[in-house]
This record gives C-alpha cells, sequence and structure tokens, in this order.
C-alpha cells in the first residue's frame, strides 16, 4: 500500500528489514531491554551493510549496552564475525583490522566499528579523530542513547540540553544537562573531511539503511550517527520507542542530514514541525520541565535549538522568528 | 589437553535464551472490525473487497461484495453510504469514496457479464417470497443459494419494487437495475408477475415457509381543504406513472409544489424540473436541518434550482393558489407551533411526498401475525411474525426504510429462514472489538485527497457517468487504511527489536512467543490496529 510502511504488499519501495530474508544479524536471545531503540538500530544497520556488502563483514564493537546485550558469556547473538574491543579503543582496534584484511588482500571485505555516544563522543573520542585523520577504510556507527546507559544513564556529552541523568539531577540549582555544555560530533567529523557523514534514526528505516549502504560502498573513513530512544534511561513505555524517534526527527531536536568530504549533500526535510513540548513531554528525563516549578523559558531553550538545527541542516519548515 | 588462547564462542547461541520468560503483556494479531463495515446496512465486508481492489483483483472483489450484496452497481447509485460518515480515512484527509467504488465494480460487472455461481447447496424446501423489491429480491437471491425451491410473486408487471417505482431513472438507469435483477433470477429463482397475494392464507399451504417483502407503498395522505384548479397528485402515484406510460408525461405546468421532506419529495421535486417545468418549491414543515432527506440529495436539488420553504404547512389550496400557514421553532425545546401568519405562493400542480405506508391487507385476519398501531408488520429477532414460518422485512417492519437496509433485511431473513428450516434458531456470531481512529497509527498513510466526481447532471432523465476508470478504482481503494486487519506492511515484522515474529513465504506473520518480551512496539507502529495487546 503506502510506500511508507516497511514493506508492501506490491514489493514497492521495501525495506531490507521487511524482506523474508533479511540477514538476521542480530538475532533472538539477547538480552537488551523490552523496546530497546539501540537493538533494534543494531540489527537494521548491520543487516543493511551485510547486504551491501553480500556478507563480507566484520564488526568491532565498542563496551556499552550493545556489546553486553549480545555477547554475555556462554551466549552470543551475533551472526557475523565480532569481536568486543575496549570501551575507548574501538576506531583504533577497526582501523587495525582494515589494515589487516588490506594487508591480506580481501578488499572485498567491509569493517564496521560501532559503539554507544559514551564510547564515540567521550572516551573513544581521540581514536575516532585519528580513524578519521588516516581516513582508514571503516564505517562507524555511533548508536546515540544520549548517555552512559550501561552503567546506570550518567551523562555524556552527547546527552540533550536540560535532560536528566543519573550525574545532572535537577535540583534547586540546575535543570538537568546544562545546555552550555555537550559535543556535536557529526559536525566534527565533517570537520576532518572524511568522505561520508550522516546522521540518521530508528524511527527511519528506510533512510537508514540506504544510508548504510550507501556508506559501505564507500571506500575511506564514514561515520553515522543513529538517534536511538532508550526505554529504561528515557523514561517511556517501551511501545513508544519509534514513535519518539519520530517525534525527535519532526520537531527538529534530532536532523537527519548527510554530508560527503565535509559539505552537507542532503537533508531529511520536516514537513510539519512539530513543537518540541510533544517530544519532551512523554519522557521523564525532561519531567522537571513540566511540574509546578518548571520555568517555563526552558522549552524555549530547547525550541531554539531544534528550530537551529531546521536552518542549519536545511530541513524547511517553520522557524522560530 | 591444550587449551585454545582464547574462548570462541559460537554465533547465535543465545538462541537459548529464552526471552519470552520477561513478557508481562502479550502482543496478538486480531482482526477487529472496520467502522464503514459496521455500518454498512446490508452488513459489506467493505475493507475486504476494498483490499482486492487494491490488487486490482476487481472480479474477486466484486464476488466479495456479492457474498452480502446481489446489487453493487445499484448500491453504488443509491445507497445513503453510511459507510463513508463513518470511515476512519474522514478523520484524517476525506473519507474513501466506497460508494463510487462500488459503483464502478459494480459497472464492471455488468459490462463484463459476470454471473453468480450457482450453489450445490441441495434442499426440498419450498419458500414464498412475496414482491421483488429489494428486500424480497435479496431474500430470494440468499436462499437459492442455501439450496432451496424459491418462487417470488409481484403484483407489478415489472420487478424491483421501489427501485424501480421510486427512484428515478437519472439516478438509477433501468438497465442498471435490470441486468442486476436478471443475475439473481438466472440464479433459478421463479419469478411470477402480475401475481398479487390477496390473502396469504391461500398460499400458507404449498410453501414451507415464507418472506413477506411488500414495502410500503401506500402514499400517506393529509387532510387539506382542495378546491379545484390545480392538478393535486401523490409523488408514488406520479413515479409510477413515469414508469408504466413513459410515453405519456404528465404536464406538471409551469410551478409546481412538492409538500414533504424526506426523499420522495426531493425525488418528485428534481423530476418535475426534468418535466419541464420551470419553478418547483419544496414546502416543509421544520428546518432545513430536520429535513429526512439525504444531504447530499439537498444539495443537489438545490444545485439544480429546487427552493425550499422551510417552516411552513400546506393549509389550503384554491385554484392556483396555495396558502401556507408560517410555523414557528422553538430551537431549545424542540417544539412547532404555528405563527398564525399565511403566505400565498401560486402552483400549477401539488404533488404529496409526505410518506407512505403499508398495505397489509393479506395478512389481515390470519391468526398469530401481528400489526404496529401503523399497520407494519411486527417481527421477532429472527424476523419472523407471530405465525411460525412467516417472516417479513424491508420498508414492510419498524425500521429505516432505504435500499440498503432492505437489502440487510433481506440477507438476515433468508438465514433465519434456512436456520427455521433446519431447525435451529439463526444466531449472529460474535462482534469482533471495533477499529475505531484511536486504534491506527496514521503516520504510515500518506496524505492523499479523496478522488470526487460530481454526480450531478444535465437537466434531463439520463445518467451522469461517473464511474471511475480502473487505474481510478486502484487509487482511491489504495486510500483505504484496512482498518482493524493486517494488509501486510511488514511494520511489526521489522520493527520488532526481539526478532520475534516470523514472517512464513505467503507473506502471514507468527509471533514467537519463546523470545517475544512484550514491548508493545509491534502494537503501537502497526498502521490498522491489527495487533492487540493483552496482559
Ligand atoms: C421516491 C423514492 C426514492 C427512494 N430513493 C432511495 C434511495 O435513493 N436510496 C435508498 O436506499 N432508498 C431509497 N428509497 C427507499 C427504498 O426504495 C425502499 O426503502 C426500498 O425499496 C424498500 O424495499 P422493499 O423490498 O422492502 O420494498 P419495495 O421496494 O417497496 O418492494 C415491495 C414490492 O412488493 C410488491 N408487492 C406489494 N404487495 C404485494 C402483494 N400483495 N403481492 C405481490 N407483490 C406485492 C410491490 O409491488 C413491490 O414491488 C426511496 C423510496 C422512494 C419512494
Ligand atoms: C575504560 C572503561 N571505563 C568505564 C567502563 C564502564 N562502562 C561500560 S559500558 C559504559 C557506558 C557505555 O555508554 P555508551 O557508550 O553511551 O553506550 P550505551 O550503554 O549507552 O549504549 C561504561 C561507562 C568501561 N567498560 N571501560
Ligand atoms: S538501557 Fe537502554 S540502550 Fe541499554 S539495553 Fe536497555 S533500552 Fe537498550
Ligand atoms: S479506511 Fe477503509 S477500512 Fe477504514 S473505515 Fe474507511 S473504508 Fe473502512
Ligand atoms: S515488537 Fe516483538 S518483542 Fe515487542 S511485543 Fe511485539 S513481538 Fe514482542
Ligand atoms: S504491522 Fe503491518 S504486517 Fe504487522 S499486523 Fe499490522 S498491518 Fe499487518
Ligand atoms: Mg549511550
Amino acid at each position: 500500500m503506502s510506500s511508507l510502511t516497511m514493506g508492501n504488499r506490491f514489493g514497492r519501495n521495501t525495506t531490507i528489514q521487511s524482506s523474508i530474508d533479511r540477514p538476521n544479524t542480530l538475532t533472538s536471545g539477547h538480552r537488551a531491554c523490552q523496546g530497546c531503540g539501540e537493538g533494534l538500530a543494531a540489527r537494521c544497520a548491520i543487516d543493511a551493510a551485510y547486504t551491501a556488502a553480500k556478507g563480507k563483514i566484520a564488526v568491532v564493537n565498542a563496551t556499552g549496552c550493545l556489546e553486553v546485550v549480545s555477547c554475555s558469556f556462554p551466549d552470543n547473538s551475533w551472526n557475523v564475525p565480532w569481536i568486543h574491543s575496549l570501551f575507548g579503543n574501538t576506531a583504533a582496534v577497526a582501523s587495525g583490522v582494515a589494515a589487516a584484511f588490506k594487508n591480506k588482500g580481501q578488499t572485498d571485505v567491509r569493517v564496521i566499528a560501532q559503539g554507544g555516544d559514551g564510547g564515540t563522543t567521550d572516551i573513544g573520542m581521540g581514536c575516532l579523530s585519528g580513524m578519521f585523520d588516516r581516513n582508514d577504510d571503516v564505517l562507524y556507527i555511533c548508536y546515540d542513547n544520549q548517555a552512559y546507559m550501561n552503567t546506570g544513564v550518567q551523562r555524556s556529552s552527547a546527552t540533550p540540553a536540560l535532560a536528566r541523568t543519573a550525574t545532572t539531577m535537577p535540583n534547586s540549582q540546575y535543570n538537568g544537562s546544562d545546555p552550555e555544555t555537550g559535543k556535536n560530533v557529526p559536525d566534527i567529523a565533517m570537520a576532518h573531511g572524511i568522505p561520508y557523514v550522516a546522521v540518521a534514526s530508528v524511527g527511519n528505516l528506510h533512510d537508514l539503511e540506504r544510508k548504510v549502504a550507501k556508506a559501505v560502498n564507500i571506500r575511506g573513513a564514514k561515520y553515522i550517527q543513529v538517534h536511538c530512544p532508550c526505554p529504561l534511561g528515557w523514561g517511556f513505555p517501551t511501545a513508544e520507542t519509534i514513535r519518539i524517534a519520530r517525534l525527535a526527527v519532526k520537531s527538529g531536536m534530532y536532523p537527519l542530514f548527510e554530508a560527503e568530504n565535509g559539505n552537507l549533500v542532503g537533508s531529511t526535510p520536516i514537513e510539519e514541525q512539530v513543537p518540541v513540548e510533544e517530544y519532551l513531554r512523554v519522557q521523564k528525563r525532561f519531567a522537571h520541565l513540566f511540574g509546578k516549578n518548571a520555568l517555563p523559558e526552558n522549552i524555549g531553550i530547547l525550541q531554539k535549538i531544534a528550530n537551529n538545527n531546521i536552518k542549519k541542516y536545511r530541513l524547511g519548515g517553520m522557524s522560530d522568528e | 589437553m591444550s587449551k585454545p588462547f582464547a574462548t570462541v564462542v559460537e554465533s547465535r547461541t543465545s538462541l537459548a535464551n529464552k526471552t519470552g520468560s520477561w513478557r508481562t503483556m502479550r502482543p496478538e494479531y486480531v482482526h477487529r472490525l472496520p467502522p464503514c463495515n459496521v455500518t454498512c446496512p446490508a452488513g459489506e465486508n467493505i475493507q475486504q473487497w476494498l483490499s482486492l481492489a487494491q490488487e486490482g483483483k476487481f472480479f474477486e472483489a466484486w464476488q466479495e461484495i456479492v457474498k452480502n450484496n446481489p446489487f453493487p452497481a445499484t448500491m453504488g447509485r443509491v445507497c445513503y453510504h453510511t459507510c463513508e460518515k463513518v470511515c476512519n480515512r474522514g478523520q484524517y484527509d476525506g473519507s474513501v469514496n466506497i460508494n463510487l467504488i462500488e459503483r464502478s465494480i459494480g459497472d464492471m460487472a455488468i459490462a463484463k457479464n459476470w454471473s453468480f455461481k450457482k450453489s450445490d447447496a441441495q434442499s426440498d424446501k419450498k419458500i414464498l417470497v412475496v414482491g421483488s423489491g429489494p428486500s424480497g429480491l435479496t431474500a430470494a437471491y440468499f436462499l437459492k443459494q442455501y439450496g432451496h425451491s424459491v418462487d417470488l410473486f409481484e403484483s407489478h408487471n415489472y420487478l424491483g419494487g421501489m427501485m424501480r417505482y421510486g427512484v428515478p431513472k437519472y439516478r438509477l438507469p433501468r438497465h442498471v437495475l435490470d441486468a442486476e435483477i436478471k443475475r439473481i433470477q438466472d440464479l433459478g429463482v421463479n419469478i411470477v408477475c402480475n401475481r398479487k397475494v390477496n390473502n396469504l392464507k391461500d398460499e400458507l399451504s404449498n410453501y414451507d415457509a415464507v418472506y413477506l417483502a411488500i414495502g410500503a407503498s401506500i402514499a400517506s395522505s393529509v387532510s387539506i381543504d382542495v378546491e379545484s384548479g390545480a392538478t393535486v397528485m401523490n409523488a408514488i402515484d406520479l413515479f409510477r406513472k413515469m414508469e408504466d406510460d413513459p410515453k405519456d408525461f404528465p404536464n406538471l405546468g409551469k410551478s409546481v409544489v412538492v409538500y414533504g421532506g424526506g426523499n420522495t419529495a426531493i425525488d418528485a421535486a428534481r423530476t418535475a424540473l426534468r418535466l419541464g417545468t420551470e419553478n418547483v418549491k419544496i414546502v416543509y414543515r421544520r428546518t432545513v436541518n430536520h429535513m429526512p432527506a439525504h444531504e447530499s440529495e439537498i444539495q443537489e436539488a438545490l444545485s439544480e434550482g429546487v427552493e425550499i420553504l422551510c417552516l411552513r404547512t400546506i393549509s389550503a389550496i384554491n385554484g392556483n393558489k396555495v396558502i401556507l400557514d408560517k410555523m414557528d421553532y422553538d430551537e431549545e425545546n424542540g417544539v412547532l407551533s404555528r405563527s398564525g401568519e399565511n403566505e400565498m405562493i401560486v402552483a400549477d400542480s401539488v404533488i404529496f411526498a409526505i410518506g407512505q405506508s403499508v398495505d397489509n391487507s393479506l395478512v389481515q385476519g390470519i391468526e398469530g401475525i401481528t400489526v404496529t398501531e401503523k399497520g407494519l408488520i411486527d417481527v421477532d429477532n429472527c424476523m419472523m411474525t407471530g405465525l411460525k414460518g412467516v417472516f417479513a422485512g424491508g420498508d414492510v417492519i419498524p425500521g429505516k426504510r432505504t435500499v440498503t437496509n432492505a437489502i440487510g433485511y433481506g440477507k438476515k431473513a433468508a438465514r433465519c429462514i434456512d436456520a427455521f428450516l433446519r431447525g435451529y434458531e439463526y444466531v449472529p456470531g460474535s462482534k469482533n472489538e471495533v477499529a475505531n481512529f484511536k486504534k491506527l497509527n496514521t503516520e504510515y498513510y500518506k496524505k492523499d485527497a479523496r478522488k470526487e466526481i460530481s454526480r450531478l447532471g444535465d437537466l434531463n432523465f439520463e445518467e451522469k457517468d461517473v464511474s471511475y476508470s480502473d487505474n481510478e478504482v486502484v487509487k482511491e481503494a489504495m486510500r483505504c487504511f484496512s482498518c482493524g486487519n493486517c494488509f501486510h506492511c511488514d511494520n511489526c515484522y521489522s520493527y520488532c527489536p526481539d526478532n520475534a515474529i516470523t514472517k512464513h513465504e505467503d507473506g502471514t506473520l507468527e509471533i514467537n512467543y519463546d523470545y517475544c518480551k512484550g514491548c508493545g512496539i509491534c502494537a503501537s507502529e502497526c498502521p490498522c490496529g491489527a495487533i492487540k495487546m493483552t496482559t
């Protein structure tokens, strides 16, 4: 029917995920929480990479939820060559794996590094920047659930402004994560001038699959960051994962775009921008922005961020003027 | 024994970890009732035939329609399509144009000469159907399919009841009606025209069961002082004359007043215009909002130039002068009263269209059969009168008077009669929960405006051809949300974070409860509400 669904009876514009013979690189029995956006995003991304590389992929995985839930001894949920690095050195390990395959002449094997936002934007930043700098032939995928989830929801440099985490508890002085802090790793990746940078969302699988497939077919360093709602860490009902991912995109809080060699080359337009409030209200990590004692200007801060994203990444839609 | 330098864990060993034990909520594939289906008086499975139409399977779609309604082309013209009023898409970007799709498919069937499948069912029972309106014909159609012998007696020379003697040609061309009736006849229904049943008693001994579908065709009257001068007639007689002596069109003069506010009044007014009358006024006692006529028909009449004078009653007709009493309406208490003011308008003819009642003389004096105060025949939940084996339905019993309802009654009566003849009582199957708008996730439906085609034609007795092309049928059918019934969008399968949904070769899906953690994403992201979470 409509091409907006993952599949359809007419075979028009269907996703790999909807196909009866999708690779299922991350299989059942993993221990991710109910409704985990990260586990789902990882299966979709690695399935897409697997399909694009005709099965010839090797995956290096940072410490974090994704690794812990998929390979707690004696279980393993992966159906591809997969190794667990340390928390901070994933990009470096992947660079090494890529070099090894190159030396063996196996240039058809595509190497993927993956990790959470903490492992990527904070502790793994040095190795990642090195991988970008050397333009190593690796696709690095960051599953951005916007905090250190596996150790109990601590703030990372990817945690959004004003979000509550275990280390940014709202109190009389603070309203959650300080809006003055944080870093934008897609921009940092673009500044390295690497061949391909993209931001995707688990709420848009057509787009996610396309970006992964495109990246797999490019030689050199690639970076994809995927928005992955975390029911546990953000505080929302497990059934809402996709809806929340969608709201992040539709509100402008999570701009979807792609860049080649440091230049923005495409973005997913927002047809009808929804107020950020709709996105925030459903998550407990923003509950303090709505209570009796909440300061109304806080929503404005986040709305401004969303509106700036729309301008900066050319998403169209309404602006705050 | 040499040990490996590192432990190698085999891939996919996590399959041993049955995470289904985490589950507190359980997803289940369900069928919910689409609101359109619930509301169709003939009980059509609209969602199902639209789904077939989406695939371009028009013949199969037609077969699905005629499972419940043997008159798709007729329905696509005269049905008041209550289905569209409740269509979930109406809350999104305009209801699906169900009626026009039905008409287009019905027309295809006529053009391609599709016929009904004859059933192999056998029975030695014989049933009499009295009346060839939609209700009688539909009952005969189903009874034939159940294998019974059916005699159908009709007092008129022509078949169709009010579909022919009520609904004017410009809304229902007779070749369409004839084609759909012939298909029923071809099933082997023994139809006898010009055969009025005067006393049911005379027939009872020849049949195992009887279905009375005699309609309501006596025009009601009011007492109004009429002095000679104007032509005064009732709408039912006008329509009958138009059908039976089509060459001898009645001359209504230049200006006509129609009295009444129902569909019959609207049809009489529009017919008068087509007969060459220059100005037609409908006089109705309440406000426009109260008119029982269908909204779209009122609109069509207005755009053809019919004038509607509301809050007036006719108190006297004197020559060409029609005296109107103006009425006051107290909106708050809903009370209608005479204002005391009068008004005079001029008319060459006055047509009364103030309702129809039943000629129930054929059941008078039959023990067991009772009638209401208004002369309608009493029936129980199984459509049976007080006399065992005698059933009644359509306009002749209390209820909504439309072709579609008459068809629904005909279908139900056939089921009840069949059950009766087999020695049990018909009990309708339990109904699924309704898939209302809240159960949908409309994110997955692209906005796409309803394709409207105005049915308003020229001021003559020809029908305007408004049917969709094949492509337009598919496109409009594609707008259907498939409320409450899986349309194989694969969202659930794609989004399940735990791979707990298996897709089979034929596209069907199955939940693997060994691994389903019960997150509920599948249910939330199912566009059409075909997954239910239970505790
Ligand atoms: C002008 C007009 C326009 C209408 N327009 C619409 C419309 O657009 N859409 C809609 O849904 N509904 C419309 N209706 C209503 C609709 O036509 C009726 O509700 C419907 O036809 C009733 O079907 P029925 O089978 O119960 O009775 P009928 O259609 O009235 O059929 C009864 C049949 O029984 C025959 N009969 C009666 N007594 C005997 C007897 N003793 N022996 C043998 N035969 C007998 C009659 O001759 C008649 O053929 C309209 C009605 C009128 C009057
Ligand atoms: C060097 C090092 N420091 C700390 C840890 C503990 N640790 C394991 S997972 C984790 C958090 C991971 O957060 P993130 O990378 O965002 O992934 P997520 O769990 O959120 O998916 C931490 C701090 C570690 N394993 N190694
Ligand atoms: S804590 Fe969040 S990211 Fe980690 S497994 Fe649970 S839902 Fe997934
Ligand atoms: S969208 Fe389709 S299934 Fe739903 S009410 Fe309308 S016609 Fe029926
Ligand atoms: S999405 Fe999967 S795990 Fe979640 S409830 Fe549905 S079948 Fe179960
Ligand atoms: S999500 Fe799609 S495939 Fe799954 S039950 Fe609903 S309609 Fe069917
Ligand atoms: Mg994280």
